[in-house]
């Protein structure tokens, strides 16, 4: 095989990728690592293949240095040990960049098919996303899917669609649409004039997530917003290496929030979060949208982050609930948000938080990692399950809803009724319990 | 044996997913945690004692090299391969087999991580002292290869003190077993010497540590000085006078402005140095102990003395130590650690010659080290792109290690020789001792296929 290197847009930064000092410190926090102890699964093991790519010890091409880039969580949780700050996440998005614009790369016509439909036909398409999210909730009303289940006839269907169905929750009765009639009635006087990033995954499945962060968001004295015409935030696009269509859909975002005039763009997402931050380096070379870009990413804020710097309005209603909080990677390692959801929780009369073990562990939700690396995928998940349920916790508090559904589909499949709920959601429900006394 | 003839051969030992050999995966196993590179023929992961024993047979037979890899963080080249050599990963050989509390003692595989074991232990009230600041990452069988220490082996021993028993797959393919959970064995001590033999007189496949209770109870503070030499002078008072902390770690002035910088953990910046120091044990008498303590310091020059008053507190002053390696690391691209060890009572004046040393070879020197053991570590920051400054890091490193050696110390406390201080091993022996050490390995490994070509330098004129 002839050695191929990096090329064009989106080449890992050499001077990035020599801040590694193959120290090791990354390796026990790494899924993979754990999971399968072998080096080119680790994050240091990752960047040496990277370095050897750039330095034409290794070809792009190498249907090797596909498999163990892409078995990459991107969960970031190296960075957050990483003694030399390396920034591990845009060394893996450009190297994943490259791999995709290279015909000869080692992905299976099967993985082809399923990034172009997915992450190219139907996630930038807002109206295409409600069209199968009522396909498949009538899929789910109409008594199919009992059907389906019972047959287990996906088991015997190629790729991974019994994998995917079982992560499929019930989805939400009435889809959030980012529309004024979803807005909660302003305060008198709004304190603060604040714009909903709604997102793709939760306007359909957390519907419910998105209203009670509006409601949250009112009770705390800010004017809502929600401007109509943003898409998906591109966060599955750009970890998977299509970064072409992540900044697409970047740049559609910032035309839709360039007429709000507002003091923060919110987001109940962390991965969503994560992405719509680094905005401002998606899109640092685009001659008309980089300093959009930066204006637009400094105002992004997570519901978490932003509700933590408020007065915080205290909450009257006791709720007599125990609760465990998951750091979602992307909250975590990504934004270094970590005490402020635990300080939303602790703030709520009645509330008891059960710390979990490796609570900043990832759950192997990661995006459409379940989707493409099912079996490990799994194997991630059974760590962490066993975390959470040895808190005897009520309710899962994630603030993700790639970690919520991944986390829900197991505490299912073990037949447990622990609940998973966002951080805000339970805040809301506290403001919506009749005061205690 | 012609290559494709050994490599089906290992196929026949281990399972695909056991085996690697493609050109990616090699390259994830030439380095360590240094900056040398050799890359390997393939790489094994043992799950049994005897896998370990048809591999190390078949080696024999193909004349190639072997060498036992942990976690890779070695600092001194100690898991690099020979070229096209075999690598034997212990990764997935890491179960903790036995903790058995009345014995004290557990019984592990080599791939066990240091911290796994700890946390294990740690719901019986019990640890396993030795504590490198790789701990997290590395693995048992690592640290007994190099012999590891860390922080509180002032008080409690460096890794060879806490192993007690070992199962040894020795080079002509024989499994020997060496000690055990008795506390006293006769003959040859050959666990020790196994210990901290860097893994070349043969591959380590189960362990049997020593493990001690938890204290009950433990005090931290921080000794302030404006002066190096003071601060150094007073390391050697508390041990004189009868007290033995747990730990007794130093930091010099280039080290803290670079830990307030990132860490923030309240150290003075306008300090020449502090000492760390802790006590642990039974909590009565335990506060007297302290302030003995704390006045010694302050009548040995110390400007100021901070006891920590609540874990939150103790917590910020270890966050310093903890994160200076990391703090250094976020300066330049590459850090050297040097190691080398001195009696303590020499540590004044060897300090000053190693600021010394570097101001000759222009390289700036950040100290942070567990001074209870005289066990220096000089941080020197370099970029290793730069071959011209490399040459000057490594020219210091050996003068610093000669004034060690000089001063009546050694040239490696715990990061061992490996390849690194191959030759430096002529600095600190004479010729008939390490011809004495030859002929050890020569008995034990007489092909030379068990990870050759380090620790021992070659002695002109044959062994």
């Amino acid at each position: 095989m002839t050695i191929k290197g990096f090329t064009g847009p989106d080449v890992p930064v050499y001077a990035e990728i020599k801040d590694c000092i193959r120290c090791g410190m990354c390796l026990p926090t790494c899924p993979t690592y754990r999971e399968l102890g072998q080096e080119m699964d680790s994050p240091r093991g990752r960047i040496a293949l990277i370095k050897a790519v750039a330095d034409g010890r290794l070809s792009l091409d190498d249907p090797d240095f596909t498999l163990h880039m892409d078995r990459c969580l991107v969960c970031r949780n190296c960075e957050t040990v990483c003694p030399a700050g390396v920034n591990f996440s845009h060394l893996m998005e450009d190297t994943r960049s490259q791999i995709t614009r290279s015909a000869g790369n080692g992905r299976s016509i099967q993985e082809r098919l399923l990034r172009f439909v997915i992450l190219g036909q139907i996630f930038p398409y807002p109206a295409r996303l409600r069209l199968l999210g009522g396909i498949l909730r009538l899929y789910q009303r109409s008594g199919l899917q009992a059907l389906v289940r019972w047959s287990g006839i996906l088991q015997r269907l190629p790729g991974h669609l019994d994998s995917a169905e079982a992560l499929l929750p019930q989805l939400s009765k009435d889809f959030f649409l980012p529309q004024p009639e979803e807005m909660p009635p302003p305060p008198v006087y709004p304190i603060r004039r604040v714009a909903l990033f709604s997102g793709c995954i939760q306007s359909l499945i957390f519907a419910d997530v998105n209203r009670a962060t509006a409601r949250v968001l009112a009770h705390n004295g800010c004017q809502v917003m929600a401007p109509p015409l943003q898409v998906c935030c591109g966060a599955l696009h750009s970890h998977s290496g299509e970064t072409d269509l992540a900044r697409d859909l970047a740049r559609k975002n910032l035309d839709a929030f360039a007429a709000a005039a507002v003091d923060a763009i919110i987001i109940n997402a962390a991965g969503c979060g994560a992405m719509l931050k680094e905005y401002n380096h998606l899109l640092h070379d685009d001659p008309v949208y980089a300093a959009r870009a930066e204006e637009f990413a400094a105002k992004v804020k997570d519901i978490n982050e932003f509700l933590a710097d408020l007065p915080l309005v205290p909450p009257q209603g006791r709720l007599e609930w125990t609760v465990t909080y998951q750091d979602a990677c992307h909250l975590a390692h990504a934004q270094h948000i970590r005490e402020a959801p635990r300080q939303v929780l602790r703030s709520i009369p009645g509330l008891e938080l059960i710390e979990m073990v490796e609570a900043d562990y990832c759950c192997g939700s990661a995006g459409i990692y379940n989707l493409v690396q099912p079996e490990l995928s799994q194997e991630i998940l059974q760590r962490k399950l066993g975390h959470v349920i040895d808190t005897h916790a009520q309710v899962v508090a994630s603030p993700n809803p790639g970690c919520a559904l991944q986390i829900q589909s197991g505490l299912r499949q073990k037949g447990l009724s622990m609940r998973v709920m966002h951080p805000v959601e339970i805040l809301d429900r506290a403001y919506r319990q009749p005061a205690a006394n | 044996m012609q290559t494709a003839t050994w490599m089906r051969e290992l196929g026949r030992i281990f399972k695909p997913e056991d085996l690697l050999t493609s050109r990616a995966e090699m390259l994830v196993y030439e380095y360590d945690g240094t900056i040398f590179r050799e890359l390997p023929g393939a790489v094994v992961f043992p799950r049994t004692t005897g896998q370990v024993v048809e591999l190390v047979q078949l080696c024999r037979r193909a004349n190639v090299p072997y060498v036992a890899r942990g976690a890779g963080t070695g600092l001194s080249g100690g898991a690099i391969p020979a070229k096209n050599g075999l690598v034997v990963s212990f990764t997935k050989m890491n179960k903790i087999l036995d903790i058995d509390i009345p014995n004290r003692r557990a019984v592990v595989q080599p791939g066990v991580i240091n911290l796994d074991l700890k946390n294990a232990l740690q719901p019986y009230g019990y640890t396993y002292a030795p504590d490198p600041s790789s701990q997290k990452v590395s693995t048992i069988g690592g640290n007994l290869a190099e012999n590891s220490g860390g922080p509180h082996c002032f008080k409690y021993g460096v890794t060879t003190n806490h192993i007690v028993g070992l199962e040894v797959v020795l080079t002509d393919g024989q499994v020997m077993r060496t000690g055990g959970k008795a506390s006293k064995s006769p003959g040859y001590d050959l666990t020790g010497l196994i210990v901290g033999a860097e893994g070349t007189l043969g591959l380590v496949t189960e362990i049997t540590a020593r493990i001690i209770s938890l204290p009950e109870y433990t005090m931290t503070m921080l000794a302030v000085f404006d002066n190096l030499r003071k601060a150094a002078e007073t390391v050697s008072a508390i041990i004189a006078k009868g007290y033995t902390p747990a730990t007794l770690e130093m930091m010099d002035r280039n080290t803290i402005r670079v830990v307030e910088q990132v860490v923030k953990a309240g150290y003075p910046t306008d300090a020449e140095a502090v000492l760390l120091i802790e006590t642990d044990g039974l909590q009565d008498g335990q506060q007297r102990v302290m302030q003995d303590i704390s006045a010694l310091c302050r009548s040995s020059g110390a400007r100021e003395v901070r006891m920590a008053t609540s874990e939150a507190e103790r917590e910020l002053l270890w966050r310093g130590r903890r994160g200076a390696f990391g703090s250094l690391a976020k300066l330049r691209p590459n850090v050297y650690i040097a190691d080398g060890t001195v009696p303590r009572t020499r540590l004044p004046d060897v300090l000053d010659q190693v600021y010394a040393i570097g101001e000759k070879y222009h390289v700036t020197i950040a100290s942070v080290f567990h001074a209870g053991d005289g066990n220096l570590h000089p941080n020197i920051m370099f970029d290793a792109q730069d071959a011209e400054e490399t040459k000057r890091v490594f020219a210091a490193s050996t003068e610093i290690q000669k004034v060690c050696v000089a001063a009546g110390g050694s040239i490696t406390g715990e990061h061992g020789v490996g390849i690194e201080k191959r030759e430096d091993m002529l600095l600190q022996f004479t010729t008939e001792e390490l011809a004495l050490m030859h002929r050890i390995k020569k008995a034990l490994d007489p092909e030379g296929l068990c990870n050759p070509e380090k620790i021992l330098p070659v002695l002109t004129g044959g062994v």
